[in-house]
């Protein structure tokens, strides 16, 4: 069951739902200028994800395919992999990204705000100052976590 | 005017408006047509093999332009240049994970036979390790004959039965190989 898009309210979709039963009950002709025209639609919409869907599990089905345990290692050119990628490091590289990310972008907002300074008036004053303001929090968190010391 | 050639359809039933032929030929036709090769290449075939992918011998004439560097896309296995015997091990793994069906193709003295190499540390041929479907001769081999490799992998590609790979003899030629 389909609903056309103009019908949100509760009521208007009885009226849509009761000419639906009105329509069903006169001729094939009159039936294609009203509401199912978009039938079409849904037919193709349907007929394209099923097709999709029974490719993929036709081609699983009569596909060659062998799974061996030696295959679905993670190809490392040949060689055999060596522990797990997902490896715990420093939390320092974390903490200088961040800190480059905070910096990077307050200064490429402030340049075309230095420009246009004196147009953006006391509006653009306040929303930079917000701006910054939210960055000083980031600062604030990375200034706790040491992230200066650099000894 | 373009001169591209296209492929000739195969036998089969024709009618007005339908044209029906196996399901093995229509996949032998396609696949043919569409090799993606991974080349592993370790000397001077690998050379030639450079040649054989640029412009003036152009194996992408071929359908095989897309070349794979990731086994798990790749259809030909091309293996070009000596082997030693502390590759085998690599070269296996390498064909393990290709996704299935795949074929081999041995090209140059080196791969196919250890050529000049007859020492303790150069593999006497990769099929040793893996089941090779076409061997090129050549120390080393122009492009033309790699090309005339690839035509006929083309040839065992499009003249493959379906069922092959499930079949008794291939399961028992990949458990020679010690390859599950």
């Amino acid at each position: 069951m389909f609903v056309p898009l103009g019908a949100k309210s509760k009521r208007q979709l009885e009226q849509v739902m009761l000419g639906f039963v009105r329509l069903s009950t006169r001729s094939v002709l009159n039936m294609e200028i009203q509401g199912s025209e978009y039938l079409p639609l849904l037919i193709q919409l349907v007929f394209a994800f099923g097709f999709v869907a029974m490719v993929l599990i036709i081609t699983h089905l009569i596909g060659p395919n062998r799974k061996s345990a030696k295959k679905l290692e993670s190809f490392e050119c040949g060689i055999e992999s060596q522990g797990n990628a997902r490896l715990p490091f420093s939390i320092k590289y974390f903490l200088t990204a961040i800190l480059f990310v905070l910096f990077d972008v307050e200064v490429i907002f402030f340049y075309p705000w230095a420009t246009n300074f004196r147009e953006f008036g006391m509006q653009g004053f306040i929303a930079m100052f917000l701006f910054v303001a939210l960055f000083l929090l980031g600062f604030l968190y990375l200034f706790r976590k040491k992230a200066f010391t650099w000894n | 005017m373009s001169n591209v050639k296209m492929v000739e359809a195969p036998e089969g039933h024709e009618g007005q408006g339908f044209f029906a032929t196996s399901l093995d030929t229509v996949i032998g036709l396609a696949r043919a047509n569409s090799i993606w090769p991974l080349p592993f290449a370790t000397s001077c075939c690998g050379i030639e093999f450079m040649a054989t992918m640029g412009s003036n011998y152009d194996l992408a004439r071929f359908g095989s332009e897309r070349m794979s560097f990731s086994p798990r896309q790749a259809d030909l296995l091309m293996v070009m240049g000596t082997i030693a015997k502390k590759m085998g091990p690599i070269l296996k793994q390498v064909y393990e994970q290709m996704a299935e069906p795949r074929w081999v193709i041995s090209v140059g003295a080196c791969a196919s036979s250890g050529g000049i190499f007859d020492t303790y540390s150069v593999l006497q041929g990769i099929d040793r390790i893996i089941p090779v479907d076409v061997y090129v001769p050549g120390c080393p081999p122009r492009p033309e004959q790699i090309i005339d490799g690839v035509m006929k992998i083309q040839e065992l590609v499009k003249n493959e039965s379906l069922r092959r790979r499930n079949q008794p003899e291939y399961k028992a030629l990949l458990e020679s190989y010690g390859i599950e």
